[in-house]
């Protein structure tokens, strides 16, 4: 085990006699223009200031900035050259801020991503950690996601910021996005505090040119150096809370001079004022423009600590002020204060004034409208024609051959009516529409095993939860412990597909590598599961769809808490792994003389592979079958078969 | 040059929407021409709705406003009507022909329409050039180049502010050997389809 621990931090601390590994990423080109997705130039930023540690726990929005490590980091492993850095997918948000934050006390410098909701879990260690403050440059990416893209709220994480006193950057490009990154280290190591890089979706997954700046060397092995400081007992935590209201007051100076912080004239500009953030900005810039607004824009790149004598002087120098900012109005009720604490006579216009919402992302046509009711201007874009037809809707769905759909529709068969299924976080919520209709709640990462456990001692209904392995590893461990201490009559399910799909086939540790494509310890959900207490624990390959319902019966049958750990890994890798080893993918045909049109396979089963063609009769799209065959073993009538080889 | 370009690309996830986006984008920094690229992934793998927005020129914003797209690109028909928010009467609408059913139609009661329905739709909101991309990307050798069938009949518009070759060069980076010459007979093939209409 010591081994296997100093074996996987070698690589983080051998930095002097490295040779680097080269991809389009790692180019040391100083000058020279790319093109490049938010989250890759977060990477790329964090590249050029020398980031030792990486941490992540995947995510959307967030996603790309790690796997960028990841796809560096394997490609200098297969190389057998060093990647210049440690990176890791954690096991959660916590852990991978607490791995960061370790490396950071050693001097190293290290970023830790995450999606918004992502926080929330790390919330623990982020709180406490602004206390004792960073030694290495640390800066903590926060991917919000405005309009729940892919999430499961629009929490606003600049609160985060205000809350435990983090320095927070906000940039409005990709650009600028690798520049606050790469300067950014620098900033948290003057301040020795970790920053937070808040994005949003519109600017992780815009792709804008990168002007590309030296590469910096990874610097020096680290060393821990004992400080009592860090030990946050309560006399420490009252000696280190001054001191980071302190180092929130050099965070202001530093915003005084920040380039990060600007104002851009546009037409002749008198007294009014327009303040934004983020990639709100870009729809200000560009509709002041096309409205031909004669105004002064106070664009903030540095949002927490926002610099107070700079901002009373802007207020002061207007008769009325635009706050653009998506979400919560953070920089607005703080002008809103400033305005009043130097009795300012200024008109703000916003959120509260209605002519900008709380909710969802904002747009060029959202920003336009709001500027031509307040300024009386015309707004010059003409108002879309809808069209005379509608068009069927097109959401994701499990995918053709999905084993999740194969579990789904064996527990349908086993379980009462009136069964209760708690869902998580993963591909496997999308068998919430029809005609699987399998989701009952869902708050989030491991919510579904305490929810079973609460729905137990509520009600006399069944209860069957489910959640992927890699939710899992991540958050579902204590909420069985707990139905076991407790004895909750539940049954939860593992939906084990070896990888973490959703956020694009991450690695997890049940997975036999890790993120630098390295061998690791390979965890069964079920020794875990095993471990925790579990008596009845079941193990099914949910392809084999009777042997899966017959499974989930005895586990409602078995009084106190069952698992279920449902084994198939996902078809997409599935079929990945075949086309690999010039493997067939078995084709599958509907024998029209035999099929009832019954639509069990449709109505029932719902794979998007099946379709009506327009005679009405029943066919399988050989251009989207995956091959699994599951569709012969639940046709009522033996009417589809595999097709034969030629 | 236009001061601004704007084009949304549409279509189901999986088809390489934002591939095509995403080589737009790159053309364009070769091009030295100002560009944001916007995509939507999330969900987008698991045969959702894609929407791509490419921006070109003198533009700060990676979206553009309702209204002003100078092409609509689509991959499958009722996507680009799904977007007609974005079209003006000379929005230049270029989209396959060939409908991809969701599966709502299956299993919901939602209604796809006619194609012909679709493409008067869209003919009465800017000028519409439907082609048959997905079979001239199989004589080009390959479906899965349908999408560069697409940025070929892109190409032939006169809209984009840089040269065919240019943004040919770019598809044809980083891809196999034997994938050029599929690549290369699938761009011509979306050029010439234009150009008949």
């Amino acid at each position: 085990m010591l081994f296997f621990f100093y074996h996987s931090l070698g690589n983080c601390t051998s930095f002097t006699s490295m040779v680097f590994v080269m991809t389009k990423l790692t180019e040391d080109k100083p000058g020279k223009q790319i093109l490049l997705l938010g989250n890759e130039a977060i990477t790329r930023g964090a590249l050029e200031a020398g980031v030792d540690v990486a941490t992540t726990y995947p995510g959307t929005p967030a996603s790309e900035i790690a796997d960028t490590f990841s796809t560096i980091a394997k490609e200098a492993t297969r190389q057998n050259k060093d990647p210049g850095f440690y990176f890791q997918y954690s096991i959660n948000e916590k852990v991978a801020l607490e791995i960061a934050a370790a490396a950071s006390f050693c001097g190293l410098r290290s970023l830790t991503c995450m999606k918004h909701v992502g926080l929330n879990v790390a919330s623990d260690t982020f709180m406490t950690y602004m206390y004792v403050g960073c030694r290495g440059g640390h800066i903590i990416v926060s991917a919000d996601d405005p309009y729940c893209h892919s999430s499961q709220n629009e929490q606003d994480n600049r609160y985060f910021a205000l809350f435990g006193g983090a320095p927070m950057l906000e940039p409005a490009t990709p650009q600028e996005a690798k520049e606050m990154t790469r300067i950014g280290f620098d900033i948290s190591e003057k301040l020795s505090l970790p920053l937070l890089l808040r994005t949003t979706t519109r600017l992780n997954h815009v792709r804008g040119p990168i002007t590309l700046h030296e590469m910096q060397r990874p610097r020096k092995k680290g060393y821990f150096k004992k400080d009592p400081l860090l030990v946050t007992v309560p006399a420490t935590a009252r000696v280190r809370h001054p001191v980071l209201l302190k180092q929130l007051e050099d965070a202001e100076k530093i915003s005084e001079k920040s380039p990060f912080n600007e104002i851009i004239s546009i037409g002749k500009p008198k007294d009014v004022g327009i303040v934004s953030s983020g990639v709100s900005f870009t729809y200000v810039k560009e509709m002041a423009e096309e409205l031909n607004m004669n105004v002064k824009i106070l664009k903030l790149g540095i949002t927490h600590p926002i610099h107070h004598t700079m901002c009373e002087k802007f207020i002061k120098s207007c008769s009325s002020l635009v706050m653009v900012e998506e979400l919560e109005p953070f920089i607005e009720n703080q002008f809103k204060a400033l305005a009043f604490d130097v009795s300012a006579d200024v008109k703000i216009y916003g959120k509260s004034t209605g002519h900008f919402s709380r909710l969802y992302e904002y747009n060029p046509d959202i920003v336009a409208e709001a500027f031509s009711k307040i300024f009386k201007v015309k707004n010059p874009f003409p108002q879309p024609v809808p069209s005379t037809l509608k068009a069927p809707r097109r959401p994701p769905s499990l995918c053709p051959g999905c084993p999740h759909r194969a579990t789904y529709y064996a527990v349908k068969k086993a379980a009462p009516k009136e069964t209760i299924y708690p869902k998580d976080i993963g591909c496997y919520t999308l068998g919430k529409e029809p005609p699987l209709e399998m989701a009952d709640v869902l708050l989030c990462m491991g919510s579904n095993a305490g929810m079973a456990c609460g729905f137990s001692v509520a009600t006399d209904q069944k209860i069957i939860s489910f959640m992927g392995d890699s939710t899992f590893f991540h958050a579902g461990i204590p909420p069985i412990v707990n139905a076991v201490h407790h004895n909750h009559d539940v049954v939860i399910t593992i939906l084990d597909n070896r990888t973490t799909a959703m956020t694009g086939h991450q690695p997890h540790p049940g997975t036999p590598y890790d993120g630098m494509g390295r061998p690791a310890k390979l965890i069964k959900v079920e020794d875990v599961v095993k471990g925790c207490g579990v008596e009845h624990i079941e193990i099914v390959d949910p392809n084999q769809i009777k042997n899966t319902t017959a499974a989930f019966k005895r586990a409602l049958e078995f009084k106190g808490p069952s698992v279920v750990v449902s084994k198939s890994p996902c078809i997409l890798l599935e079929v990945q792994r075949k086309r690999k080893a010039k493997e067939e993918i078995q084709l599958y045909h509907i024998n029209q003389e035999i099929c009832k049109r019954c639509k069990t396979c449709i109505g029932r089963f719902g794979c998007p592979a099946l379709y009506f063609a327009e005679d009405d009769s029943v066919r399988i799209d050989p251009s989207q079958c995956n091959g699994c065959g599951n569709c012969v073993q639940i046709c009522p009538f033996g009417a589809i078969s595999a097709e034969e080889h030629q | 040059m236009k001061k601004k370009i704007s084009i949304v690309l549409t279509g189901v996830g999986g088809q390489g929407v934002i591939t095509a986006a995403n080589i737009l984008g790159k053309a364009a920094v070769k091009a030295k021409v100002g560009v944001f690229v916007s995509e939507i992934h999330g969900m987008a793998q698991r045969g959702g709705a894609v929407v791509c927005t490419v921006r070109m020129g003198d533009v700060s914003s990676p979206l553009l406003p309702s209204g002003t797209a100078d092409v609509l690109l689509s991959t499958e028909p009722v996507e680009a009507l799904r977007n007609i928010c974005y079209v003006h009467k000379e929005t230049k609408i270029i989209t396959d022909i060939n409908p991809i059913i969701p599966f709502t139609v299956a299993v919901s009661g939602d209604h796809y329409p006619k194609v012909e329905e679709i493409f008067k739709e869209l003919s009465s909101h800017g000028e519409l050039y439907a082609i048959d991309a997905l079979n001239i990307a199989r004589d080009a050798g390959a479906i899965i180049t349908k999408n560069t069938v697409l940025l070929g009949a892109l190409a032939a518009s006169g809209v984009l502010p840089f040269k065919p070759e240019i943004l040919l060069e770019e598809i044809l980076e980083d891809i196999d050997e034997k994938y050029k010459v599929v690549n290369r007979k699938a761009f011509e093939g979306g050029m010439k389809a234009i150009k008949k209409k």
